[in-house]
């Protein structure tokens, strides 16, 4: 990717978000009614975070058993309500126990 | 006003910049920390940033995709904005409502939707600049960090915005049986786009989109939210 491709997709990415957000900020009054609707936008973050989460965390560190393992651990913190930075912070220690230090002891 | 939103804005702002430091770090791998954080002062979204991110660097990646997959990820700031602008007082005209759209987001909406009054421009004002700073600013740290710091420590980094995606899944799953279904298909689907051969073809920003899209329509279908809880 060079510079202009960069440009090029940040002004699609950025016009579209900006658009979606002002549009409708501007021109729409009233509410928002349709029950079918509301329940689709309403599970649009939960579906897209999920698909973009698995199997990508799999594949996002230097061993395959890292990722997996990170996935289950922070799966587990997110249960004992951990909180956002709470859940990172033992998925990472997660990668650095096994990706880390593991190796250089056993 | 103003100094009321700044700092109702400010465990916002805070809470940003952890989610934005994991974003410039993933984002160091691919390019320099200018244009990682230049990423999110123009966007301010998450999921839609890190998508973008994904499409960007993606050798098959097109705009058309790019401009789909930016649409349906961040279509609930639309119906974020209606529901605000029933809420705005009536000076916030026209042009504050382009200045100001921008700081619609998640949160910055679920504060606004809480106050008692109306929200008036100074206060929406007041309440978006720390968390955009926190944001800009977070992913600044990150990408610089990611340059900076050793390989074994990136490494352990690049999981943390995944684990700050499962940190915001699980709740909802937690209390709702129908939300963990809804996730399931979701998981489901994408597994299939990176396992299954007919589908690996498929590029990595339309299998997002079909994911959510088909996943979040079995839940509408079958599923659909009640009044009372917005957040499935």
């Amino acid at each position: 990717m060079n510079l202009r491709e960069y440009f090029a997709f940040l002004m699609v990415m950025a016009g579209v978000t900006f658009l979606l957000r002002a549009v409708p900020f501007v021109l729409l009054k009233g509410k928002l009614s349709n029950p079918f609707v509301k329940s689709f936008l309403a599970y649009i973050p939960c579906t897209v975070l999920a698909a973009m989460t698995v199997p990508a965390i799999f594949y996002s560190t230097d061993s395959m058993l890292s990722g997996v393992l990170a996935l289950v651990t922070a799966v587990v913190a997110s249960l004992f309500r951990f909180g956002l930075v709470g859940v990172a912070l033992v998925a990472c220690c997660t990668v650095l126990f096994i990706d880390g230090l593991w190796p250089m002891f056993f | 006003m103003f100094l009321k939103g700044v700092k109702d804005g400010l465990p916002i702002g805070i809470g940003y910049f952890a989610v934005s430091f994991s974003f410039g770090i993933a984002g160091s791998k691919f390019m320099s920390w200018f244009l990682v954080t230049f990423i999110s002062m123009t966007n301010l979204t998450s999921a839609g940033q890190f998508a973008g991110l994904n499409i960007m660097v993606d050798a098959a990646g097109t705009f058309l995709e790019m401009a789909i997959a930016t649409f349906f990820i961040n279509l609930r700031y639309s119906l974020m904005a209606i529901t605000l602008s029933q809420k705005v007082s009536s000076d916030f005209t026209t042009p504050y409502r382009l200045l100001l759209a921008t700081g619609i987001t998640d949160e910055i909406f679920a504060v606004s939707m809480a106050q008692q009054n109306r929200v008036t421009p100074r206060y929406f004002f007041g309440l978006m600049v720390l968390p955009y700073i926190g944001w800009s600013l977070g992913t600044l740290t990150g990408a610089v960090s990611g340059e900076i710091l050793p390989s074994w420590i990136t490494n352990a980094l690049g999981v943390a915005l995944y684990g700050m995606f499962v940190a915001i899944v699980v709740p909802p799953c937690k209390k709702h049986l129908s939300t963990l279904i809804v996730v399931l298909v979701a998981i489901a689907l994408s597994l299939a786009f990176k396992y299954v051969p007919v589908l690996q073809g498929v590029s990595y920003g339309f299998s997002i989109i079909i994911c959510a899209v088909v996943a979040s329509l079995f839940g509408a279908m079958f599923f659909p939210v009640k009044e009372s809880d917005d957040e499935p």
